[in-house]
């Protein structure tokens, strides 16, 4: 789960790291009343659930009040489009408006899983700014990594180690162990599942202070973080994945035109791949998870529907903790209460496939069925409307 | 005899009082498998499936002398239940739950390290379908018919990928040593590695399929184990070819946010490392044929 810009600022400024003064504003006055109160200039920020912000325009320097009333004006309510964002963009329906930072110098530091250790692990670089990819393939070598044993935490010396690795001198030493050790704090009381300051920038006067600063959550733990939990912003999520996810669905839609309903993700990869494979694409990637019921079916089916793309659904069943006759009258249920018009090509197996089977036959409706994970991808492939055309 | 579940194994069933627990013990007891016992806190003294239930696992090990356990226990508390075993001296743990926070599974790898090899606890999972060795038992919420007995051992990510190799092994004559899941989160019990050295060692395996998918290092490191030190042959398949950079895909685990962790780039590790990998989902049952020598039948 991500969160805003000026959200994890928050967090990190409770935990003690260094941030400018700045405001929220969902209008031009409310804008205009913010660079006011902070003084101008200001840098106005676009709250979206990206990065890549700069470069596409969702980022201002403003010396004067006009500036700042016709940015806002200009950028609250447009979909800001980066390169992150995917072409539709993200909404804007808040601005950060922050005092204007004179940077000397730009660090990047980045708090994340490390699967190969599996334990937190600090990257840092003395060459901020730039995306942490970026930095990987242009400055390798200005990368710092650390990695933190979960019993003892991140201790001092590691992280007055790291500051004098990346070329830090006098009181920033003092200032750099505590702002590792308040987003190491951060990221471990809170669940993050990543923390990143980029640029953690060396003002003129020489002191530390986060600029940009993104946080992610581990979405298993929010039934712990309620507080975390209340940051989420449905504005900034595709609606029809927040839909599914509400009801057990693992759901992502994609370009094709198979609608896809599998148990599994593993499965669910291997059935797209295998519809590739026979020359389609598929229209999403969706897990309806372990002992779904009818009514998950039932909810599967209507938000694959949703794609106006969709010319054929898929239902790939191979059962362990499902079971194939409670998929098998979901679909039943569903092929009626949905009023199907397309094809829908079905394969079940495993726990208790003969009644699933048996449901579906003795059902009145034109479902086709496969037997095999090949069978049913070339079948689906056929049954496309167009599919004699193309 | 197989690995990890042995006609020796006694195997007890965290969370045996829940409907999902109960459902898949009874399939576990109805096809010969070990169960000794179960465990829910606050059920001690009551029977389940005509087995005894325990408060603790501590308890359950010293009155049946369990030494396995399959865990049914909701996420939140899943962390919890494999500490709890590890402490009472359980020496292979499955759990099945899906959803731990990744915070919690580091604490537990952490907490692992407390005990000796000689008496510390192998975990598979979570978010796992389980282990099986057919003919013998299993442990987990894997549909036992699917898989014959036989020599060639299994390893997967993913559950549901691992009935589907079993089903066109079986079609194709090809009987199974062992199946393991290893599950799909970002942070699990056993590596792919951790597998394939258990699979080596063991006299009743031949050959080994394993099934990768999108994201993490572990079939990289899998591969450099295969080349340096694996006799046995072994075939691999990589889920998530058509899957885009930077999506989850469905498992916590399965997001390429690496160099090296897309199913093209893992293929080509796989490859270089002299692994046999299957092209596509419906061909792995031939591909086990093609590094057993034998014949396909399809």
């Amino acid at each position: 789960m991500d969160i805003h810009e000026h959200q994890a600022k928050d967090i990190l400024a409770k935990f003690g790291v260094p941030v400018p003064n700045g405001g929220l504003a969902y209008s031009p006055e409310q804008a205009a009343y913010q660079a006011r109160e902070i003084g101008l200039p200001v840098v106005i920020k676009a709250q979206i659930h990206s990065g890549g912000r700069g470069e596409a325009g969702g980022v201002k320097f403003c010396r004067t009040d006009e500036e700042v009333r016709e940015f806002a004006a200009n950028i609250l309510g447009r979909q800001l489009v980066t390169k992150q964002s995917g072409p539709a963009g993200k909404g804007v329906y808040r601005l950060w408006v922050e005092a204007a930072t004179d940077i000397a110098q730009e660090i990047y530091l980045g708090f994340v899983l490390d699967r190969k250790s599996e334990r937190i692990m600090i990257v840092a670089s003395g060459a901020g700014g730039m995306e942490i990819e970026d930095l990987a393939e242009n400055d390798p070598d200005s990368l710092v990594r650390m990695i933190i044993d979960p019993a003892s935490g991140l201790c001092d010396f590691e992280a007055r180690e790291l500051a004098f690795r990346l070329g830090l001198t006098g009181s920033q030493i003092g200032q750099m162990v505590n702002t590792l050790r308040a987003c190491y704090r951060a990221y471990r009381d809170l669940d993050a599942t990543m923390v990143e300051i980029n640029p953690l920038a060396i003002t003129g006067s020489g002191d530390l202070v986060a600029l940009d600063a993104k946080m992610s959550f581990d979405t298993n733990a929010m039934f712990r973080r309620p507080e975390v939990a209340a940051l989420r912003d449905l504005s900034q999520e595709d609606p029809r994945e927040a839909m599914a996810a509400g009801s057990g669905l693992s759901y992502i839609g994609l370009d094709g035109d198979i609608g896809c309903i599998i148990n599994g993700a593993g499965l669910a990869m291997a059935t797209m791949d295998m519809i590739k494979l026979a020359g389609a694409e598929p229209a999403n990637f969706l897990d309806i998870g372990g002992g779904a019921s009818a009514e998950r079916v039932v909810t599967a089916f209507r938000t694959v529907l949703t794609d106006p793309n969709v010319s054929v659904i898929l239902v790939n069943i191979f059962a362990g903790i499902n079971r194939c006759d409670w998929i098998a009258a979901g679909v039943v249920q569903a092929y009626k209460e949905v009023g199907m018009t397309i094809p829908v090509v079905v394969r079940l197996a495993g726990t208790n496939v003969e009644e699933g089977r048996r449901i579906l036959e003795s059902a009145d409706v034109p479902i086709i069925t496969a037997g095999t994970l090949a069978e049913a991808a070339e079948a689906a492939v056929k049954a496309r409307p167009n599919a004699a055309a193309a | 005899m197989a690995i990890l579940i042995t006609p020796e194994t006694k195997i007890i069933v965290q969370g045996i009082s829940g409907r999902i627990g109960q459902f898949h013990a009874q399939e576990m007891i109805e096809t010969g498998t070990n169960v000794v016992g179960g465990v829910t806190p606050g059920r001690g003294g009551t029977t389940v499936l005509g087995r005894p239930v325990f408060n603790t696992v501590r308890e359950a090990v010293e009155a049946t002398g369990a030494d396995a356990s399959l865990m049914f226990v909701p996420p939140p508390v899943a962390a919890d239940a494999m500490m709890e075993a590890a402490d009472a001296g359980i020496r292979v743990a499955v759990s099945v739950a899906d959803g731990i926070p990744a915070q919690d599974m580091m604490k537990v790898k952490r907490f692992l390290r407390r005990y000796k090899e000689t008496r510390k606890m192998r975990l598979i999972g979570p978010n796992c379908a389980g282990v099986i060795s057919p003919g013998v038992g299993f442990m987990g919420i894997m549909p036992p018919h699917i898989y014959m007995p036989g020599r060639v051992g299994i390893v997967g990510r993913s559950g549901t990928l691992g009935y589907e190799a079993a089903s066109q092994m079986k079609e194709l004559g090809i009987g199974v040593s062992t199946s393991v899941g290893i599950g799909g989160d970002p942070i699990n019990g056993s590596s792919f590695k951790d597998i394939l050295e258990l699979f080596e060692n063991d006299p009743d395996t031949d050959a080994v399929m394993m099934i990768g998918e999108i994201g993490g290092p572990q079939e990289a490191e899998a591969a450099e184990y295969i080349r340096d030190h694996m006799t046995k042959p072994v075939a691999a398949y990589i889920a998530g070819l058509s899957a885009p950079k930077g999506r989850k895909m469905g498992h916590a685990g399965a997001i390429i946010s690496a160099f090296g962790e897309s199913a093209q780039e893992k293929v080509v590790i796989l490859q270089e490392a002299g692994i046999k990998v299957a092209p596509n989902p419906s061909s792995m049952g031939v591909t086990v044929a093609e590094i057993l020598g034998k014949k396909a039948a399809a």
